[in-house]
């Protein structure tokens, strides 16, 4: 009975700060204490995200934006993964391209801004090439140091059982870099996200940016404030993603597998 | 100069035709036999192996055993290919050693991200399944066929590898200390296992171990090594299964023990039963 009571209450707890906090931000823009020009009613952002939908509008620019991050996201996740290989497996891969990596890693690469503009105009390719930036770099240096960390004896093993080329990469070192590639991924989606809200705010015509930068021209706070909520909603999403591919791919991990204890 | 392969050829009576009157006849091609000429390994300055001259018939049992750093992993990791030798050669008469040989480690070395049976079947091609659950029922762990490794003990570890290494059906074994880790009574389960499947499949083995007791158990012979020489080549031609703590094997144990913490301890009389024993090894052989 007490059990029972234990756990609703566990799960009701963690909701009732938002709860406390919506219902705080409605009271006070309804007694007008909260301006509309400062902060929208939670209301209008209600209606206003019904309003988007029903013309089709939201969807549309929710597509985009989806769209230009796993477009950047595979890109850019796809090289930082190959480099990662060449370096991790390779010694003279690594003296080759490491210092080069590591040193344009260190460059924060929403300060190519300008230049990517000249290059690429304010198009498509120019906010893909910024995610592909972006994303790159993590999964480079999780993948890189996953297969250094790649326990030496399962190595030794794996050859004294006859394991060499693909075989080995497929059954040892993809494997045992696995839990480190899925960390750099988690990192890219975040820096994704990141990339593509600032690119899009700076030059686009369509894309969840988009639709917040042209609704600040028209002071309607409504809007901007559901494009910073979609932006929440996208990154919860793709952590879940992530969440869930650590689950089916790192089964065998006893801190991943269900129930964990420690 | 007298090398300690004079002293180790005082003991050693175990001639391939006395080999071949043990228990294992029935599987006469089963085991590999091998012999390693004048093996000298050296790590830098370090000389690690000095000139061993071994030679192991087919079918037998191979203790080794020796204090820390005497060089007796190296020796088994030599004849399986994980380190090269400097100097010497070993023989197989003409059969490749890499393919017909499977090393089992201290650790039980088994990749945490496949099921039980997954890993048995590591590196093999074409329809092995059937043959995994055989290994797996060989060991008595098939009903763990599909956990993870982490969910297992460590003796059933090590008991998983044991099968991963007997599904390549070896002519010759070798195991680096694969039951260090792990406590009395699973030692002893594990011993009666490696005996019976070595019964059974009648393969070579080599076993090192820091255990006098487990190299006397097993072992047809048991060679100390001491500084990367040959201390002792003793002969055991107890009957099988043998009984812990039995006198024979006690007097045995006393004799290897002896030679492993060196010989200036020989007129010691604190092993009152060795010189019992050796006379009786000797009248036997």
């Amino acid at each position: 009975m007490t059990h029972w009571r234990t756990q609703a209450l566990q799960r009701f707890l963690p909701w009732l700060l938002p709860l406390l906090i919506v219902a705080g931000w409605q009271l006070s823009s309804s007694t007008g204490w909260l301006s509309n020009r400062v902060m929208p009613a939670p209301g209008a952002v209600v209606e206003a995200a019904w309003q988007l939908s029903r013309s089709g509008e939201l969807l549309h620019h929710l597509g985009i934006s989806f769209r230009r991050a796993i477009t950047g996201l595979i890109i850019g996740g796809g090289i930082g993964l190959v480099l990662g290989m060449i370096s991790g497996l390779s010694r003279w891969g690594e003296t080759l391209l490491d210092s080069t990596i590591q040193m344009a890693r260190n460059i924060p690469h929403l300060a190519l801004i300008p230049l990517v503009i000249l290059w690429f105009g304010i198009d498509e390719t120019a906010r893909i090439f910024l995610v592909v930036l972006g994303t790159a770099f993590p999964i480079y240096l999780n993948t890189f140091h996953g297969i250094r960390g790649i326990d030496r004896n399962l190595m030794e093993m794996a050859r004294s059982y006859g394991l060499t080329g693909w075989p080995l990469f497929a059954h040892v070192i993809l494997p045992g870099a696995m839990p480190s590639i899925l960390v750099g991924l988690r990192y890219s989606l975040g820096l994704m996200w990141l990339t593509l809200i600032v690119s899009e705010t700076i030059s686009a015509s369509d894309g969840i940016g988009y639709l917040a930068m042209n609704a600040r021209e028209f002071m309607q706070t409504d809007v901007v404030v559901l494009s910073i909520l979609l932006y929440a909603a996208l990154g919860k999403l793709a952590d879940e993603t992530a969440r869930l591919l650590e689950r089916r791919w790192l089964r065998w991990h006893p801190a991943y597998s269900k129930g964990a204890v420690t | 100069m007298s090398t300690p392969t004079n002293v180790a050829s005082l003991y050693d009576v175990a001639s391939p035709r006395t080999a071949t009157t043990n228990a294992r006849r029935a599987h006469p091609t089963g085991g590999l036999g091998l012999s390693l000429e004048g093996i000298t390994k050296t790590f830098g300055a370090h000389q690690v192996l000095n000139h061993i001259d071994l030679d192991i018939s087919a079918g037998q049992i191979v203790s080794i055993v020796g204090r820390s750093g005497c060089g007796k992993s190296t020796l088994l990791r030599l004849i399986a290919g994980l380190e090269t030798h400097n100097a010497g050669r070993i023989d197989t008469n003409g059969h490749p050693l890499a393919e017909q040989t499977r090393l089992m480690f201290q650790d039980d070395r088994l990749l945490p991200w496949k099921s039980v049976i997954n890993n048995i079947g590591l590196g093999l091609v074409g329809d092995w399944k059937a043959r995994a659950r055989d290994a797996l029922a060989e060991v008595g762990l098939l009903e763990h066929a599909d956990k993870w490794p982490a969910q297992l003990s460590g003796g059933q570890k090590q008991r998983v590898a044991l099968a991963r290494a007997l599904i390549h059906q070896p002519r010759l074994l070798l195991l680096d200390e694969p039951l260090g880790a792990l406590d009395a009574l699973t030692r002893i389960e594990m011993q009666q296992l490696i005996e019976r499947l070595w019964r059974e499949h009648g393969f070579t083995m080599v076993l090192v171990t820091h255990d006098v007791a487990e190299a006397v158990q097993l072992g047809d012979r048991v060679i100390v090594l001491s500084s990367g020489r040959i201390e002792l080549d003793q002969r055991i031609d107890l009957p099988r299964p043998r009984r812990h703590a039995s006198p024979d094997v006690g007097a045995i144990e006393t004799t290897v023990l002896q030679h492993v913490l060196g010989r200036n301890e020989h007129d010691a009389t604190v092993f009152p039963a060795s010189t019992p024993a050796a006379t009786s090894i000797e009248g036997r052989a």
